[in-house]
């Protein structure tokens, strides 16, 4: 129910913002030099005559079927856009929570685990420094290193387009990592994979130190419990206290952690796949703002938002399967 | 080995020294005195830039493009033969006001709604923190993004686009912090003698609950200055005439590889900025805020 509330008031602010745009995105959709006929007639079509409430229920239906209209650059429907863009930044952003969480976890626990200590100090310092470090930035440095000086890896897009030539596959998730091992063309997958390394590797580093950060805390707060302390007095090995009796209580709150980092990357997504000339939707966003390509940026925005919230969604969802302490209340 | 209670005597002690009592604040806050350091060399040098610039930052000198660092250009100079470093002290005026101006605004927006919400509770908490909810329900920068596309490209319309889409978290530590302090007794005593709930709010709960605020915003401030910076990066920030550091990098990216200073220098001075901001931050937020403290 609040999903629906928060949904209506996120299609409300897009609508707004869609009506102050500037210029006359009805000159640029028909293109030229139009005649005042032209333009009028073309706001009739759009329902731009209309007053302005009703207008606004327009809206909010053609959003809830899925009809943002029609993209000024591509010149296809803007749902379709979207629908092919979305796999390339699903793919980049769910393998960089993957990576967090592999990756920001265990540091988060071993630095409280050995709190102030050389490691945690370390650990510390560098998600200090990652903070302050702006995404574009890491991503520049990172094409610095493998592709200027090293060479080692490409820094535009998710395939070579000659290799996208020689070796076609069909796009069956869309998901080119999986596709091409379908297609069973190991060429292609290795191409996909190295096209994936750095906005991959930007991504995570972008993220990680706040969910080292956080998990930090958490573990750090399960650690002075009493029933913790209890298990140190027992005499309980110290390995198993860690990793069996604290890590178990931090898995629930750690499910919120990764929520936030989901929605962290596909904010982060935008600047990045702008960046590596990932053609996914956060790329999509800035070309249609840029080139002023309004049904395309109006509609990217409603669908972004609406994962966002999905996202939050199940992960209160998960919490709720989870922690037995919430269903009793 | 001391008896119980020995830790409670008290020893004459003389007046420590100034020079001790600041050699104590040194070392127990190392990171904070670090980050306030280098926090006023960037504020002295956004203050004196045309003082402390080396060359004019608008001088286009062809002849000179694309220099390597050396003493002359201490940063090297760009594609159009400007000097990197004297346009990155210019730089540092654009940044710090961004950071001022977008805390500033998004706690003059957050706080009267979180002020509102919390003291009046029921039905107005409800409409205002489902109004400012709806602003949280877009992914980081995703709104600020869509609102800067709607008012137009331009660093003014970011500021107010960044402050339009933060607000909602000045609010929500706002209203908590306003529940706390409403049932405190000296709330129930104003109210009793008759004060009114606008001279309430204003002179007794609002000085009360305002330190939260401060603490977000001090560790905010770091953040808008990235958040406005990747706007300027992806071409709707602030626009060519203007000094920005994330426009300057955007400008030189299609270099970057042959010339590494274009893009690395104004990368390297918001690195550094937002870190020292960060440092401050943090150590105002545990000065401030013994609660928050990080288990140490």
């Amino acid at each position: 129910m609040l999903l629906v509330i928060t949904l209506l008031g996120v299609i409300t602010i897009t609508f707004v913002l869609s009506r102050v745009l500037p210029g006359s995105p009805v000159e640029l959709m028909i293109g030229g030099h139009p005649t005042q006929e032209q333009i009028d007639a073309k706001k009739h079509e759009l329902g731009l005559d209309l007053p302005i409430h009703e207008q606004f229920v327009m809206f909010v239906g053609n959003t809830i079927r899925g009809d943002f209209g029609t993209s000024l650059h591509t010149k296809q429907p803007v749902i379709e856009d979207i629908a092919e863009r979305a796999t390339a930044t699903l793919e980049l952003t769910t393998l960089a929570v993957v990576l967090i969480i592999l990756i920001g976890v265990p540091i988060g626990v071993i630095s409280a685990v050995h709190s102030n200590t050389m490691v945690d100090h370390a650990a510390r310092t560098l998600s200090i420094a990652g903070v302050a470090l702006p995404v574009f930035m890491a991503a520049i440095l990172l094409q610095m290193v493998f592709y200027g000086a090293l060479g080692w890896l490409p820094i535009q897009g998710r395939m070579s387009s000659v290799i996208l030539l020689d070796y076609p596959f069909e796009r069956v998730t869309g998901l080119y990592l999986v596709d091409t091992l379908l297609a069973g063309s190991w060429i292609a997958f290795k191409d996909a994979a190295a096209h994936m390394v750095l906005p991959l590797a930007t991504l995570t580093l972008a993220t990680l130190p706040m969910v080292t950060r956080i998990t930090r805390n958490m573990m750090m707060e399960v650690l002075g419990e009493e029933y913790i302390r209890t298990a140190f007095a027992y005499g309980i090995p110290k390995r198993d206290i860690y990793y069996r009796y604290a890590l178990k209580a931090v898995l629930i709150p750690l499910i919120t952690v990764i929520g936030l980092a989901y929605g962290f990357l596909l904010g982060g997504s935008v600047v990045v796949e702008f960046v590596f000339d990932w053609p996914g939707l956060g790329g999509y966003v800035v070309r249609s703002i840029t080139r002023s390509d309004f049904p395309a940026s109006i509609g990217v925005t409603v669908v972004l938002a609406t994962t966002y919230l999905s996202i939050n969604l199940i992960v209160d969802m998960l919490y709720f399967a989870i922690d037995p302490r919430l269903r009793s209340t | 080995m001391t008896a119980i209670g020995d830790e409670f005597k008290r020893t004459p002690v003389s007046e420590p020294s100034l020079a001790l009592v600041v050699r104590h604040f040194v070392t127990s806050h190392v990171l904070f005195v670090v980050g306030a350091v280098v926090f006023t060399v960037i504020v002295i040098c956004a203050l004196f830039a045309p003082w402390v610039a080396t060359h004019d930052p608008i001088a286009i000198v062809f002849a000179d493009k694309l220099e390597p660092p050396s003493l002359d250009h201490l940063m090297g100079t760009d594609s159009l033969g400007r000097d990197i470093f004297s346009r990155v002290m210019f730089g540092a005026r654009t940044s710090l006001m961004v950071g001022v101006v977008v805390t500033g605004l998004a706690i003059l927006i957050g706080l009267p709604i979180g002020l509102l919400s919390g003291y009046f509770g029921g039905r107005v908490d409800t409409v205002l923190m489902r109004f400012s909810d709806v602003f949280l329900a877009f992914p980081p920068l995703l709104l600020p993004i869509a609102i800067t596309a709607a008012l137009g490209s331009g660093l003014i319309n970011a500021m107010f686009a960044l402050a339009v889409s933060w607000f909602p978290w000045y609010a929500r530590i706002m209203r908590g912090s306003v529940i706390r302090v409403k049932n405190e007794l000296y709330i129930s005593a104003a109210r009793a003698m008759g004060v009114s709930h606008t001279r309430t709010m204003i002179r007794h709960v609002v000085p009360n609950a305002l330190t939260p605020v401060v603490v977000q915003g001090s560790m905010d401030f770091g953040y808008t200055i990235l958040a406005a910076a990747s706007l300027s990066f992806i071409g709707i920030g602030a626009q060519p005439p203007r000094m920005e550091w994330g426009l300057m990098a955007a400008l030189s990216r299609s270099k970057f590889l042959d010339f590494w200073w274009t893009v690395t220098f104004p990368g390297l001075a918001i690195f550094v900025t937002v870190l020292a901001v960060n440092l401050l931050g943090d150590g105002i937020r545990d000065m401030l805020d013994p609660k928050h403290k990080e288990f140490r």
